[in-house]
């Protein structure tokens, strides 16, 4: 008696969540109490629901309010048994339905110009964050989550995993710092995540105790998807660390660099030029480049400035980065159109692989244009930029037609 | 005992009622199927000798206009809606009438707003029997609750004019609300401290009714001009400190949306009409107040800067952003029916190309043809739609009346209307089975454009022939009907009894839907 579990959100401004209250009673059965601003229309549905969850975890006596601001099942479903299992621990879990869209896997080396930060217990950015197209959705249990909200929202996570539809988004979650970090992988590697950010890596042993965990995780559910890892450097140490930490892992497909937390550690500030995180940045380029995975930038913060956001992308791919995060969807367009190739970048590897071709149908082992000898890797590069301007609708399929006409 | 005793099924398959407040009514018979016969409706003959040859038709207060004006039980009162959430004037009728103890006087409003919710009072102690034009908020709520004595009955703006026009409402006394006036009652909107722009929701009032009363709180020496409503109309003109506020008038709460979802659904919708060709140099379009709708318009005119087209006009509601549609030439006129800023009043003063409209030039039934059905694209919402297309802008999903029809039916017409919409709005999916109440038959209705796909009328063959190979996903409207429950669950339809509270007329005043009572939970 007495003992009152809370979870989630209500209030003005909430949206797509509710608020759950849970008190144990010795006595008197379930008493539960729904308002929901959806109550003509999914009130039965909302109360059938808690009452089946509520049995499902053995409660015979309780007050249980829900107080819910249009929030989908999922989600009333996540913030009840966050309650239940704050006041009775179980090893139970009520799981939505795993949609069957979104047992996809991704690539290694697949595109990751852009990744959208979604704060961990915000349902209401979930679940239109796909529509926008980013490149990879990251369900944030670590700064973007408030501490006493933290547990809470691991719940709504594996739920968002399982039901939400991000379609075709790299399906991303960061984890926390330490023990509490290696933990939420429980709440997660189960349910087809595709890649884990690890925050504030310093040294290759941080991601050694992440795969221990997966390959546990993955032996206990008989699991077979590859889970990515993508370390965040956020420090001095850890740039300095920086390439044994992208060389460590088969698993690591990129190396992301956190400004904020960097610059703090400098003891200095953040600035638009960037000139305090230039070595940063460079050991970071450089680290991933040498161990073959996609370095990737820091987020922009303001988001309001689309032009500021555009220079911050231009001055990232000039330094080598393959990506950035983004905290709010009108910035994937931007990221995207500017990390894609420009127009002249396209012409120069259209001579090129045009060349290329002709050498090849020639039998001829030497590439070259004009005058001029086409180093290997050069070639390579230039294939590259044609795949990505073909995958961007920047370049048409029969480009090759077109451009023999010429 | 129904206060409508007769229910039948119209043309969409709804039950309505066939006495409306004791009149006969028709049930809706399809998309220009009814054509009445007859005269126009008549005002009283005037002579111009019952008036003060110098012109002046001040009177001390309104209530003396109104008492002179010969307000009685059971009148008809109207009033324009063109001062939006800041009138001040439309209450005080009412309170005057409380004070004089009249009862089930009939309120006409172009549409009500929540700075109107003190009529409820008025509605319970019966000094209004009924209110026809629109019961947004609170008034919606009220009738909703079955608790107005008479049957609510929402029209258009054009359909408002029509029923002055047919006769189906007689005016007695008109109050039109003016920023600036002269002693003769000629009146505009373009000038004073409640400039709203024009007052074309008043034209009707003004030609139709027994007694026309202009208030003002800004008095010019006649001429008033430009006179955007004629004293030869008027019987009194009232002078008051104050009409209304302006800061609520022209609340500049139209801004552009932040919204990513619906920044998405602004460039959908624009992007849907570039590739299906309904842009072009000399194309004409209108676009509400909305955000999404104001955003649709900043996506144009990239369209139209980069291949140096115009648009040959474009439909207000005006604000700041069309106001600099035109200003910077990507616009050439602007007919404009409601004004919803300073930007847009000014430039309606000061700019020929940016002329005022009334009910009657863009959307009367009973014209000889009107310019709704000559604009190419149009953009509305809805607060739902179903899989045959139909549209709501009434009422929501729980069953509450909320909203007014405004002039939504009558821009049905356009060549394509297009309804940007959210899939759903937190968990209440927009697109359903079946709407609540239909305010706008699917025929009318092309493209709706959700931020998970984008489904076009079956009808509109031309439309999907054209999208064919489009970038944009396009759907249909049941895959989105789909989409929606996946996500949200299938809702339970509202609880309602068997009392209709109002009824929907369609533009040409056949009944097209009724308003039924709410259930308690």
């Amino acid at each position: 008696m007495g003992v009152i579990a809370k979870t989630g959100n209500k209030g003005k401004g909430v949206r797509s969540d509710c608020s759950v209250t849970f008190e144990l009673t010795d006595h008197g059965g379930i008493q539960l109490q729904v308002e929901s601003k959806v109550a003509v229309m999914y009130g039965d549905m909302i109360r059938k629901e808690a009452l089946e969850i509520l049995d499902f975890f053995g409660v015979k006596n309780a007050n249980v309010t829900i107080e819910d601001s249009g929030a989908i099942s999922l989600v009333i479903g996540a913030r009840l048994e966050a309650s239940i299992k704050k006041l009775i621990p179980s090893e139970k879990n009520w799981l939505p339905a795993m949609l069957e869209e979104n047992r996809y896997t991704t690539a290694k080396d697949r595109n990751r110009f852009s990744r959208l930060y979604l704060p961990g217990n915000s349902p209401s950015l979930m679940i239109n964050a796909g529509i926008h197209k980013p490149d990879g959705i990251i369900l944030d249990l670590e700064d973007a989550v408030a501490p006493d909200k933290k547990d809470e929202a691991r719940f709504l996570v594996r739920n968002a995993l399982c039901g939400i539809d991000f379609y075709g988004a790299e399906r991303m979650v960061r984890i926390n710092q330490g023990e509490r970090g290696i933990e939420d992988l429980n709440y997660i590697i189960p349910y087809n995540v595709n890649l884990i950010l690890l925050p504030k890596c310093e040294k290759p042993e941080q991601l050694q105790a992440v795969n221990e965990q997966i390959r546990k995780i993955h032996q206990k559910h008989k699991l077979i998807n590859p889970v990515w890892i993508m370390p965040i450097i956020e420090s001095s140490l850890g740039v300095i660390n920086a390439y044994p930490i992208a060389s460590s892992a088969e698993n690591t497909v990129a190396l992301a660099i956190g400004l904020e937390d960097y610059t703090a550690d400098l003891g200095t500030k953040r600035t638009i030029e960037g000139a305090e995180s230039f070595f940063a940045r460079s050991m970071v380029v450089n680290a991933a480049r040498a161990a073959g995975i996609q370095p990737i930038d820091s987020v922009f913060s303001d988001v309001g400035d689309m032009e500021g956001l555009r220079q911050n992308v231009i001055r990232s791919k000039a330094l080598g980065f393959d990506g950035m995060g983004c905290i709010h969807p009108r910035q994937i367009a931007v990221i995207h159109e500017s990390f894609a190739p420009a127009p002249d970048e396209i012409d120069r590897a259209k001579k090129i692989v045009f060349a290329f071709h002709n050498a090849q149908k020639q039998g001829l082992g030497v590439v070259s244009l004009g005058t001029k000898m086409i180093d290997p890797p050069v070639v390579k590069r230039a294939l590259n930029t044609i795949n990505l301007a073909l995958k961007m609708n920047k370049l048409a399929e029969n480009w090759r037609e077109s451009y023999e006409q010429i | 005992m129904n206060k409508s005793d007769k229910l039948v099924t119209n043309a969409v398959g709804r039950l309505v009622p066939t006495m409306v407040n004791g009149k006969p009514a028709v049930p809706f018979m399809g998309v220009g199927k009814y054509k009445p016969e007859g005269f126009r409706a008549a005002p009283k003959l005037a002579s111009c000798a019952d008036y003060p040859a110098d012109g002046n038709k001040v009177v001390s207060s309104l209530k003396e206009a109104l008492v002179k004006a010969g307000l009685r039980d059971g009148m008809t009162i109207s009033t324009h809606h063109h001062f939006r959430n800041g009138d001040l004037v439309a209450t005080q009728i009412f309170n005057i009438a409380h004070e004089l103890g009249i009862k089930d006087l009939m309120w006409f409003p172009s549409a009500s707003f929540p700075c109107h919710e003190p009529m409820t009072r008025y509605l319970e102690d019966g000094t209004i029997h009924h209110i026809e034009g629109s019961m947004n908020g609170a008034l919606g709520r009220f009738t909703s609750e079955g608790k107005m004595k008479g049957l609510g009955v929402l029209r258009s703006h054009g359909g408002r004019y029509q029923a002055v026009q047919d006769g189906e409402v007689h005016i007695d006394i008109a109050v039109i609300a003016a920023p600036t006036a002269d002693p003769f009652g000629d009146a505009n909107g373009v000038n004073g401290s409640a400039a709203c722009g024009p007052l074309g929701f008043a034209l009707a009032d003004s030609q139709y009714a027994d007694k026309v009363i202009v208030v003002t709180d800004n008095l010019v020496p006649f001429p008033c001009l430009p006179w955007q409503i004629n004293g030869n109309y008027v019987d009194f003109v009232v002078v008051m400190d104050k009409i209304g506020i302006p800061e609520k008038i022209v609340s500049g709460t139209t801004e552009l949306t932040k919204s990513p979802d619906r920044l998405l659904l602004a460039e959908w919708s624009a992007k849907f009409c570039d590739e299906a060709g309904l842009i072009y140099d000399g194309f004409s379009f209108q676009a509400g107040a909305g955000g999404t709708a104001l955003s649709i318009g900043i996506y144009f005119s990239e369209i139209l800067r980069e291949r140096k087209w115009k648009a040959r006009f474009a439909r207000g509601g005006s604000n700041k952003y069309l106001v600099k549609m035109l200003e910077e030439g990507l616009v050439e006129y602007i007919l404009d029916g409601q004004t919803f800023d300073l930007d847009g009043v000014r430039s309606m003063r000061d700019n020929p190309h940016h002329t005022w409209t009334s009910p009657f030039t863009s959307y009367n039934y009973h014209s000889k043809g009107n310019f709704s059905s000559m604009v190419d694209i149009v953009i509305l919402g809805a607060t739902e739609v179903d899989v045959n297309f139909n549209a709501n802008v009434v009422t929501h999903s729980d069953g509450y009346l909320l909203h007014g029809i405004g002039g939504w039916q009558n821009t049905l017409f356009g060549k394509c209307v297009i309804l940007p919409v959210p899939l759903f709005r937190d968990r209440m999916p927009v697109i359903r089975d079946e709407v609540t109440t239909i305010c706008g038959p699917g025929e009318l209705i092309d493209v709706i454009v959700t931020e998970r796909g984008i489904a076009i009328n079956p009808l509109r063959t031309d439309l999907i022939e054209k999208m064919k190979n489009s970038s944009l996903p396009i759907k249909t409207i049941g895959q989105l009907k789909d989409e929606a429950e996946k996500i949200c669950g299938v809702p339970a339809k509202p609880k309602f009894t068997d009392e209709v509270v109002a009824v929907v007329k369609w533009v040409d005043g056949t009944v097209l839907d009724s308003i039924w009572q709410v259930k308690d939970k």
